[in-house]
């Protein structure tokens, strides 16, 4: 007899279409611009020209004539607005410096872009042009750019904090006292780097656009604003704006990208809701993109000292690492915390021993400020030390994949509690590192090289290798408690059965682009074994969706996404006593597959889901004691992190003359446990692969010694193109998360983890007979040749 | 990114535009396929009071056999200059260059003659037209005059047109079966070039133009004479830059820039010379 499993094939694990997709791509989706909202007055801001100044006088008068201006401010006109100042959710250390930061600038401007004054108008246009009529007077200060500078405090730029420094957070773990200055003592090898993270501006597609609405009666006021953080922006409006939390509605409608720049709390906003609070309109305000280029929060910005000690064999005995990192002129929401982010990651995949001494300090300079960008603190961690890998591969004369595997943690070795006491829950990285190089030709491409790079040849060759693994999902709370962080790492989910079985999923998530419409129906249609296309996803908007801690770190499918399944679950608990009640069967004894509850060993004792949920809703037969409808809420908070992983191989060409460089071929090996929907799994990693890839080879914020931003547009701020990118070949090894019932991790930023030094290992790979050790980011054709040309005077 | 405000009219000819502009004086400026005026005034960098578009003359998008030359419009778009079968066989480096312009909405928009009389030293047709020896013919309120692309271009987005006269047609060698070669070297493909350059080589014979090496386009005449005195590639490469006056960027210092014109002019001619 054959035996044939007619029930449909799970959804899960399939390449679903992104069901978001045909309103993007058609122009249909609405953006917080594209809002129309009568009577709404537009806000402009003036932005100082000045990257440090003090602000002398401001006078409007002019402004404030101009007709079709409704009214114009200084930043000391708005100060009694402000119940407190623009929130910094995360003090690293209980000492830390962290000066008032209010909306609009009223003493002093702070970086170029500072806004000091604003002007409200009836239309856009009338109220930027009003902006020129405001007569500022500045007494220009010095202004300061170089990070090392700032740390001296030549110039401080906050007086009441009396030095540039907010903060060093140190972690120092030894087995033994001593045993990291030991480690050093002992070394067969040791490596000592300098990199520099350079200052990248995230450029999300749409720049931030808002309309805060307020109630015509009894004092409620709606927020709409381009955000990853309706959630959070609504409790951190209400407390600095002093409005009841409950009479503060914030929506995120479409919102075209984020990478981080989109979680954050800032002026903008809040001058929306106050200024239409004050005059009891709508108010309304887009971001221009040069705008966006110096008012919307810049990621990395470090400098790394970066130490390794190794024993005879190559394996790693202690990591040393001190950060200076940039906060820029404030803090803004998280600024602080994100070099804290990747502190624990500065051993990478390796096995050390309990020898790790890492220390932080944040410093404040007159540029824009900084915050999340995509990886926030990971990438610049992992980029430390795979690069430090691929100098100690050379110092030994091995190869760099070699000094991996001698250093890999092995897979037995999973669960593994690091020397930091986090425990990495699963992994098997020799195997994604394998695949990687057999996807890339590895041994073929070394093989080539010593045909190709021989002396004189203009066009080198290079392969570079990035092994990384990354903490995500930024939960559980209690963890998040230890770094001092304000808030927890749960998050919400509610699974909603109609009476005609279709279902309403409402999530705390706050999607920009990632597709959780898509992901979340599929997890519900595998759990109750209906379509998705049946599955109603509601979220980003806090009157529909009132709990959530939103879209960030990665943390959406591993967090929210497994909060869903498991309000699945209680709703099928609870279907479950309907079933048993109706089918007049013991609960134990029913199996539930495809939609339907079966008595086990009688397959015609059947009770399909709709029936129940229509059960549910009518009441007119339920099991005693049991509430009507089938609705479940859970808040799940996870016991670990997510630990994603992979390794990255690039193979470049570069062009010795110009200082060219083009990837031939790049190769990416991610593990993010069982996928939901492959094709946004590869859409997830091509997007952070060409961000790492462009941090590599593209982008910079260049600023001049006075702190003016010189590429403030996208012509001169490189942004690759499509036709830019190399092809992307994917592979994945799938290592289920042991943490929780989906075995799902993040995937969100390991592409831009592993690609930067993916990249410049290949760079540089390809330059090591020219005698080129490093070189900074971005690779660019001049930086390249200037590399060159230094590598071959000090050979001279 | 919102532009001052202006007027607008739209000419059906030449000759109403040019009767336009001069009615509405030295604040009027011509539009035509908007792509390098626009970007201008969207940063205020311009404030044109009027404008006139000459983006529908039609009867000014053409490309025509003419003998020893070939004829072109100054209104055909780069899409048009790229895809001519007659540039093609008789001037294929300009419809290669054209190729290299930017990306296909700007090639839909942008029109050669634009390009030339904005005259930015770093654009890729101001410079190929200079290498190939073009003549611009050039239409005013008293008749239409022709200036040599040697004699054109006069500084930084300066040119030698009068503020009411318009450029009308470019007039291009036949390239006669000569060498050719254009390298753009630049970051993205959609950006200006760093450094361009645009070669060719007939017999004895050669023109060689530089992108972005100094304030205007620049006709490397060292490395022509060189060549014509007998110097290798190589050598009369090492002059690439003797003519040219460029400026430190973002992208490149001059001395890079020196050194790259050195590279690319050498790579132009070794092409050429295939
Ligand atoms: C994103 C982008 C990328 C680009 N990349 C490149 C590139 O890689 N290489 C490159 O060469 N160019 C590039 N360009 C510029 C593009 O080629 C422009 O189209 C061209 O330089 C100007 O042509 P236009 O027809 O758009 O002129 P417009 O912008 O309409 O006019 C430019 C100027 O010329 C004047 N003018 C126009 N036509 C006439 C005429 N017939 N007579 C007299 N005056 C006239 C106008 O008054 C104005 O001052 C790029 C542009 C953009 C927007």
């Amino acid at each position: 007899m054959t035996v044939t499993d007619d029930r449909p094939a799970s959804v899960l694990g399939t390449r679903l279409l992104r069901r978001e997709d045909p309103a993007l791509l058609t122009g249909e989706a609405k953006y917080a611009n594209d809002l129309n909202i009568p009577g709404a007055l537009h806000l402009a801001v003036l932005r100082s020209p000045y990257a440090h100044a003090k602000i002398l006088s401001v006078d409007v008068s002019a402004a404030a004539e101009l007709p079709g201006v409704v009214a114009a401010y200084s930043g000391a006109d708005l100060a009694g607005l402000w119940a407190s100042p623009m929130p910094s959710a995360w003090a690293v250390t209980t000492d830390m410096k962290n000066p008032a930061h209010y909306p609009l600038a009223s003493t002093k401007a702070c970086y170029v872009g500072d806004g000091v004054a604003c002007v409200l108008a009836t239309s856009e246009t009338i109220a930027r042009d009003a902006l020129e009529l405001i007569d500022v007077q500045y007494e220009p200060l010095p202004a300061v750019v170089d990070l090392e500078d700032a740390l001296s405090d030549r110039v401080v730029i906050h007086d009441e904090l009396g030095t540039n420094s907010s903060y060093t957070w140190d972690l120092k773990i030894e087995g033994t006292e001593g045993q990291v200055a030991q480690a050093f003592a002992d070394a067969a090898y040791t490596v000592s780097e300098r990199f520099i993270q350079q200052r990248l501006i995230p450029m999300a597609m749409e720049p931030r656009a808002i309309v805060a609405v307020p109630q015509p009666f009894g004092g409620d006021m709606t927020l709409y604003s381009s955000t990853q953080i309706p959630h959070i922006l609504k409790v951190m409006t209400a407390l600095t704006l002093g409005i009841p939390e409950h009479q503060m509605r914030v929506v995120a409608p479409a919102v075209g990208g984020g990478f981080g720049s989109k979680l954050d709390v800032y002026a903008e906003e809040l001058l929306c809701v106050a200024l239409a609070r004050k005059h009891k309109v709508p108010v309304r305000w887009n971001e221009e993109r040069g705008e966006n280029a110096v008012a919307t929060i810049h990621g990395r910005g470090q400098i790394q000292y970066v130490e390794l000690a190794a024993d005879a064999t190559g394996k790693l005995t202690a990591v040393r690492v001190r950060i200076v990192a940039d906060m820029g002129g404030y803090q803004q929401l998280i600024t602080a915390g994100i070099p804290i982010l990747g502190a624990f990651l500065y051993a990478g995949v390796y096995d050390i021993p309990h020898a790790y001494d890492f220390s932080c300090t944040g410093v404040y300079t007159t540029l824009t400020p900084t915050d999340a960008y995509r990886g926030a603190g990971r990438p610049e961690a992992t980029y430390a030390i795979e690069r430090a890998m691929d100098v100690l591969a050379d110092q030994m004369g091995i190869d760099p994949m070699d000094l991996r595997k001698r250093n890999f943690i092995a897979k037995e070795q999973f669960p593994y509690t690091a020397f930091t006491g986090l425990v990495y829950d699963s992994g098997d990285y020799l195997k994604a590192a394998e695949l990687a190089a057999e996807m890339a030709d590895y041994t073929g491409i070394r093989a080539k090289q010593t045909t190709q790079n021989v002396p004189g040849a203009t066009k080198r060759i290079g392969i570079g290798q990035a092994s990384y693994f990354e903490m995500c999902g930024l939960a559980p709370s209690r963890v998040l408690a230890s770094l001092n962080y304000s808030a927890g790492g749960w998050e919400s989910a509610t699974v909603r059965v109609l009476p005609t079985n279709k279902v309403q999923v409402v999530s705390g998530t706050a999607p920009h682009g990632q597709g959780h419409e898509t992901a979340w129906s599929m997890i519900v249609a595998d759990r109750l074994g209906i379509s998705p296309d049946d599955v109603d996803v509601l979220h980003s908007d806090t009157a529909i969706a009132p709990l959530g801690l939103d879209t960030y770190g990665s943390r959406s499918l591993p967090v929210g996404g497994v909060a869903i399944a498991m309000a699945c679950d209680k709703v099928i608990d609870k279907a479950k006593k309907i079933a048993a009640h109706q089918l007049e069967a013991n609960e134990d004894d029913l199996d539930f597959a495809g939609g339907s509850f079966t008595v086990k060993g009688s397959p015609d004792r059947t009770m399909p889901l709709a029936a129940i949920a229509f059960e549910a809703f009518t009441a007119h037969n339920l099991p005693d004691g049991l509430e009507p409808n089938l609705e479940a809420q859970v808040t799940y908070d996870p016991p670990n992190f997510s630990w994603p992983f992979g390794t990255h191989i690039c193979t470049v060409e570069v062009d010795t003359e110009t200082g060219n460089v083009e990837v031939l071929q790049y190769v990416a090996v991610d593990d993010c446990g069982n996928q939901v929907n492959p094709l946004i799994v590869e859409g997830q990693v091509h997007g952070g692969v060409v961000q790492g890839l462009a941090q590599a080879l593209y982008e910079e914020a260049v600023y001049d010694t006075d702190g003016n931003l010189k590429n403030a547009s996208l012509a001169e701020y490189l942004v690759p193109a499509a036709s830019d990118v190399p092809n992307i070949t994917l592979g994945h090894t799938i290592t289920p998360s042991p943490t929780n019932p989906l075995g799902v991790k993040g995937i969100g930023e390991a592409g831009t983890i592993g690609a930067a030094p993916a990249v410049m290992n290949a760079v540089i790979d390809a330059l090591s007979g020219l005698g080129v050790t490093d070189m900074p980011m971005p690779a660019s054709p001049h930086n390249v040749w200037k590399a060159i040309q230094a590598a071959q005077g000090a050979s001279k | 990114m919102i532009p001052a405000a202006f007027d607008y009219v739209r000419a059906g000819s030449a000759a109403e535009a040019i009767s336009l502009i001069g009615e509405h004086g030295d604040e009027a400026k011509f539009l035509a396929g908007g792509h390098s005026l626009l970007p201008l005034m969207k940063l205020r960098l311009a404030a044109p009071s009027v404008l006139v578009d000459i983006g529908r003359v039609s009867d000014l998008s053409y490309i025509r056999d003419a003998g020893d030359h070939i004829a072109i419009g100054a209104l055909t778009r780069h899409m048009d200059v790229e895809n001519s079968a007659v540039l093609k066989e008789h001037a294929p480096l300009l419809a290669h260059a054209a190729s290299h312009v930017g990306d296909p909405q700007v090639r839909h928009r942008g029109t050669i003659g634009g390009s030339i009389a904005h005259a930015d030293s770093a654009s890729d047709l101001p410079a190929t037209t200079l290498a190939l020896g073009a003549t611009y013919v050039a239409q005013g309120p008293n008749g239409t005059r022709e200036i040599a692309a040697t004699d054109f271009y006069h500084g930084f987005l300066q040119s030698a047109l009068a503020a009411d006269e318009m450029l009308t047609e470019i007039r291009v060698p036949k390239m006669q079966g000569a060498g050719w070669s254009f390298q753009k070297f630049n970051r993205r493909a959609q950006d200006w070039a760093i450094v361009g350059v645009a070669a060719w080589r007939r017999n004895g014979d050669s023109g060689v133009a530089l992108v972005n090496m100094g304030s205007t386009p620049i006709l490397a005449t060292s490395v022509a004479s060189a060549l014509a005195g007998g110097a290798s590639v190589s050598e009369a490469a090492q002059l690439a830059a003797a003519e040219a006056e460029p400026q430190n960027d973002l992208n490149a210092s001059q001395e890079y820039r020196v050194h790259l014109a050195k590279v690319l002019v050498r790579r132009a001619l070794e092409e050429a010379s295939k």
